[in-house]
């Protein structure tokens, strides 16, 4: 890999000084140092974030609000009792992410700013706009599942692969970011960018800007008790979703006082629909209901012939989702986390 | 103190029993060298640059910018790389492929070597290799099976495989009173063994040291012997270890020819090890297929014939056919049988042997024909296969040398609980509502020996050291070997030093074919037993001994005495007797391999009954495998632990091939999309639970003095099938092709 400045700041300050344009913050690792191995990403400077004490907390406040560092690990969130008893789908998003060792590695920030999974955004010698400006897009003739079938362009058909964001966007978090100009609060739904006709604008990030904390609010923990995530992939683990989706409901006598439903792998970034959602309040649970909410969500999906299954395999998704959050949240995370066979291998499942 | 022999010690009794792993503490405290894991002094990176287009000619490399970079010292093109003796486009070996090895500018898939750069570390070369920066004029892209002309061509050698036919097949055709006519695909498969190809090339004069995982040791040295032009005893090959092999390290390949040219031209060791994403090129592959199944019964359900044509792409520059047709061979009693090849020529590169070869891919579509067959003429699938067993092989008459497939059947299906299986699809849906289905597969694979030679040493403390070269790819061979050879001496396994893996050794045959531990144990064997006669013959010769004037014949060796098998009280000390006679050590030399004429008289071939219990999510369409129960007949079982072990892989393979592996190809620049772990999917701990297998008794006095008939790869076979059939039972969805996916199934 091409040859790189690496730094090692002890606290904030010297972490953001220490940035310059062409730096990149390094996490866990996970996907940075893969996309430098394959010539995708080629920073003139790493500062590795590792030695920086104070982004590692999970802190809960007085409101019963959560403030996750930048630097907790995927593991270390997901297997933190207070924090999957109130927020479980995302816990379980979580560790239907990756494998243990990865989740160990990968960081919450790090999974924020995750790269797209696009075959052509990870080749350097074919044509992505979201890597280099204005070359083209070979994704958007090519026979690529990972496909955008939502809020693509012209420009750029890449998806987030990220399971994590999507029960985030379904909560509202907010992500905490610091620069030099001081400290400010993006809301998750505004964090990640559609394409447009700049698909190498990922995020609302500023330059030298780093993500501190992830805020997750006391109302978003009154959805725990009907909260899941479901993951649809041809591989029962260690896979990125073919489609997925985040459900969550406030119940009250049987009948949605308020449901949020975000759906994963089908755009840039999680989607959302206020519309979708709207339909939710005030009805009982109901299949028929769930499959109107599940089209409503995906209006507008377009997707060429070869993948037209994965429009119906993300209402399906959608549905199902609103239909396990209906029927509760387990008291105990599944063996198999998100998964359609999440009861099946009894306590322990290797995943 | 007593020299009473312990009882419960009998001859053979090392075979049978589940010692584990010799090799396993080096292997889990990384003790154990690994090819990549020697770094001689001086040493040079070697790193190759891969074409990232399937067809064309490159037309600009960037030499000046790699030779500019830190630690970069040379870079080899085809414009200035040294001559090799022997012709990359010659096959001087029986396993031998034409050879990419920078000949000229030519792009003839994907992934395969455009140029060489040396470097001082591994990270200065790799870098060197990115800024290449190859351009290319590319012309238009053949990688789908319909996008070039498929034709026929003289069967003959290595990867042109013959087909078979016997009984009238138009009559065949004529007669049946039901037929189905279906077309099956198989996906292209890479090999990704857990250790990528590598090798440490070190030149002294003109002999060559090499360290490199290789299935097949005195092969590839001759191989390497012809394109270096110096004799093959001049190169030694030490393989000691290797991280999975599965056919793709029989064969050398360009790159590791292309370092050792490279360590002979800087007069330093090179070392070269392909990325995982460089084993998608020029290491080989299992060649995708389309294979047309024409199928048809009589009235009472007996078959009246099998057509099975196979189409399988090959390069554009040499020839390995999948020989998926000939799956259907052996297995099944039609009245008239015919098995075809044709192929079809794409900007890929060269496929070659991948565990089960043909037997693999031809069992995936030959099992599911059968099921969609036993669906037309309304009988259970196992009920049909078992109305339609071969008691002798179709065609020939001849009788098998040994068949306990009947028996596969019936304990596979007890233990299954196959019994009472709806005979319609869509009938069984489990407690959370997830369609639930079985299906089955047989499994067959032939039983080829190769030639192999063994030395047997008895030292004066009367242990014994055994050597041959053969392979441990992780299947066991450092333990079932010497197990075999412990057991030809009378031995326990901790009186006997084994020595495998190095060239220098007496030759240990190619570990292929499954035929590893019948041909290399076979010549252990017979170098023991060279030992014990002239043991006998010193000690029966001798009034000395207690053993004077007994036939050779009517001893045994047992725990390191000589005894007359009569009269055990007439016993000798194997170290007493060579100390009588003066002697310091005693060899014996054995060679492993079959008489043409015993191959002759019967057909022989391991066989298996798989059962599968797949769930599908009735909306998702996701599938899961929750049960596979495997029956194998497969002869003597020498450790049944890495027997199980074999077995397990192949089916998990078997689980592999029908619902993850597939290399996808971008259809303009012909690369491989998916060309790492991240996209080229094979089964985790998830995807497999419930996994069970049982090995049937089966005694073979045909097949070879040991009455091994070799595990490694029947695994597979029947399991793709069986995977297949039970997503038809769930879903009532016939999907002809593999892997299947959830897109598949979905579909209305």
């Amino acid at each position: 890999m091409k040859q790189f400045d690496y730094v090692q700041p002890k606290t904030m300050d010297e972490a953001l000084a220490s940035w310059e344009p062409g730096a990149s913050w390094l996490g866990g690792g996970t996907n940075l140092v893969d996309l430098m191995k394959l010539g995708v990403a080629q920073p003139q400077r790493v500062i590795d974030l590792t030695r920086i004490s104070d982004l590692g907390e999970i802190t809960f406040q007085q409101n019963g609000s959560v403030r996750i560092g930048a630097m907790v690990s995927n593991a270390d969130l997901a297997r933190h009792a207070g924090f999957a008893q109130h927020f479980p789908m995302v816990a379980e998003a979580l560790l239907s992410g990756a494998s243990g060792q990865l989740r160990n590695m990968a960081t919450v920030a790090g999974n924020l700013m995750q790269r797209t999974r696009c075959a052509y955004f990870q080749e350097e010698t074919a044509a992505c706009n979201r890597r280099t400006p204005g070359a083209g897009c070979d994704a958007r003739d090519s026979d690529e599942e990972a496909r955008a079938l939502l809020g693509a362009s012209p420009a750029c058909v890449a998806t987030n692969p990220s399971d994590f964001c999507v029960p985030l966007a379904a909560l509202e978090a907010q992500v905490e970011v610091r620069g030099v100009n001081g400290t400010r609060q993006i809301p998750i739904a505004e964090f990640h960018l559609l394409p447009g006709d700049h698909p190498e604008r990922e995020t609302a990030l500023e330059q030298g800007e780093l993500i501190v904390a992830l805020h997750l609010s006391a109302e978003a923990a009154r959805f725990a008790r009907h909260a899941r995530y479901l993951k649809v992939r041809d591989r029962t683990s260690f896979a990125f979703a073919t489609t997925a989706a985040a459900a969550a409901l406030q119940m009250e006598d049987g009948i949605i006082v308020e449901g949020r439903l975000a759906l994963g792998a089908v755009a840039a970034r999680p989607w959302r629909v206020a519309e979708a959602e709207a339909l939710l309040v005030g009805q009982a649970p109901d299949a028929a209901l769930f499959a109107r909410v599940a089209e409503a969500a995906m209006a507008g999906a377009e997707a060429p012939v070869h993948l037209e299954w994965k429009i119906d395999l993300a209402r399906r998704t959608a549905a199902r989702a609103l239909a396990m959050a209906a029927a509760g949240t387990p008291a105990r995370l599944p063996a198999l986390p998100a998964s359609p066979f999440g009861q099946q291998n009894g306590d322990l499942a290797h995943v | 103190m007593s020299d009473t022999l312990s009882p419960e010690i009998r001859f053979g009794s090392n075979s049978g029993q589940p010692a584990t792993r010799r090799d396993g503490l080096a292997k889990v405290t990384g003790v154990a060298t690994f090819a990549a894991d020697n770094t001689p002094e001086g040493l040079l990176h070697a790193v190759y640059a891969p074409a990232k287009i399937a067809r064309g000619r490159v037309s600009h490399l960037d030499v000046a910018a790699a030779e500019a970079h830190p630690g970069v010292t040379h870079v080899i093109t085809p414009q200035n790389r040294p001559e090799l003796q022997g012709d990359p486009s010659g096959k001087p070996t029986m396993f031998s492929f034409r050879t990419e090895v920078l000949q000229d500018d030519t792009v003839r898939y994907a992934g395969q070597p455009i140029a060489l750069v040396l470097g001082e570390t591994l990270e200065a070369a790799t870098e060197g290799a990115r800024l290449l920066a190859p351009q290319y004029e590319v012309d238009p892209v053949r990688v789908a099976l319909d996008d070039n002309t498929a034709r026929g061509f003289d069967p003959g050698g290595f990867g042109l495989p013959g087909g078979a036919s016997h009984g009238d097949v138009e009559a065949g055709h004529a007669v049946a009173a039901r037929s189905i006519d279906v077309s099956y695909e198989t996906a292209a498969q890479y090999h990704n063994a857990m250790e990528t190809h590598a090798i440490v090339a070190q030149w002294d004069g003109d002999r060559l040291m090499l360290d490199m995982p290789s299935q097949a040791l005195k092969v590839s040295c001759a191989g390497f012997a012809y394109f270096f032009g110096i004799p093959p005893e001049n190169v030694t090959l030490r393989s000691p270890y290797i991280g999975g092999g599965f056919g793709s390290k029989a064969i050398p390949t360009g790159p590791q020819v292309l370092a050792i040219l490279a360590a002979r031209m800087t007069q330093r060791p090179v070392k070269l090890m392909f990325t995982r994403q460089q084993m998608f090129g020029p290491a080989g592959h299992r060649g995708a297929t389309r294979q047309r199944l024409r199928l048809g019964v009589d009235e009472n359900a007996a078959l009246t014939v099998i057509d099975h044509e196979g189409l399988a792409e090959t390069s554009t520059f040499d020839d390995f056919v999948e020989p998926a047709a000939n799956a259907s061979h052996d297995l099944y009693a039609a009245g008239a049988l015919r098995a075809s090849h044709r192929l079809v020529r794409l900007d890929v590169g060269t496929p070659g042997p991948m565990r089960a070869p043909g037997e693999a891919s031809g069992s995936a579509a030959l099992e599911c024909a059968m099921d969609e067959m036993a669906e037309a003429a309304g009988m259970d699938p196992l009920e049909f296969r078992l109305h339609n067993y071969a008691e002798t092989q179709p065609g020939t008459g001849r009788p098998y040398s040994s068949k306990a497939l009947r028996e596969c059947y019936a304990e596979g299906a007890a233990r299954f609980g196959w019994e009472g299986r709806p005979l319609e699809p869509r009938q069984m849906r489990d407690a959370d509502g997830l369609m639930t289905g079985w299906g089955m597969g047989t499994a067959l694979f032939p039983c080829p020996m190769f030639a192999a030679e063994a030395r047997a040493t008895l030292r004066p403390d009367g242990t014994a050291l055994f050597e041959t070269s053969a392979v441990d790819m992780g299947q066991g061979a450092w333990t079932v070997l010497a197990q075999i050879a412990a057991d030809s001496l009378g031995l326990t396994l901790d009186q006997v030093e084994f020595r495998a893996g190095h060239s220098a050794l007496p030759d240990g045959g190619v570990a292929g074919g499954s035929a590893h531990t019948a041909t290399a144990g076979g010549a252990l064997h017979a170098a023991g037993g060279d030992v014990l006669r002239q043991l006998g013959e010193l000690a029966t010769a001798d009034p000395q001994s207690p053993l004077y004037g007994a036939g050779n014949s009517s001893l045994v060796a047992r725990h390191g005495w000589l005894l007359l098998e009569e009269d055990e009280s007439r016993r000798e000390r194997f170290a007493d007797i060579l100390a009588r006679a003066g002697k310091t050590e005693m060899i014996g030399t054995g060679h492993g391999g079959r008489a043409p004429e015993a191959a002759g008289r019967h057909a022989m071939n391991s066989h298996g009954a798989v059962f599968a219990e797949v769930k599908v999510d009735p909306d998702l369409r996701q599938v899961r495998v929750t049960r596979l129960v495997g029956a194998f007949a497969a002869g003597r079982i020498i450790n049944p632990r890495l027997t199980e072990s074999q077995l397990m892989g192949g089916m998990i393979w078997g689980t592999s091939f029908a619902l993850h592996e597939a290399a996808r190809h971008d259809r303009r620049s012909g690369r491989i999309v998916n060309a790492d772990f991240a996209g080229y999917h094979v089964p985790v701990n998830a995807d497999v639970s419930g996994l069970e297998v049982i090995t049937v008794h089966e005694d073979d006095p045909y097949v070879n003095a040991l009455g091994i008939k070799g595990v490694g790869e029947i695994g597979i076979v029947g399991t793709v099938g069986a995977i297949g059939n039970a997503i038809w039972h769930a879903t009532g969805k016939r999907v002809r092709h593999f892997p299947i996916r959830i897109a598949d199934l979905l579909a209305p």
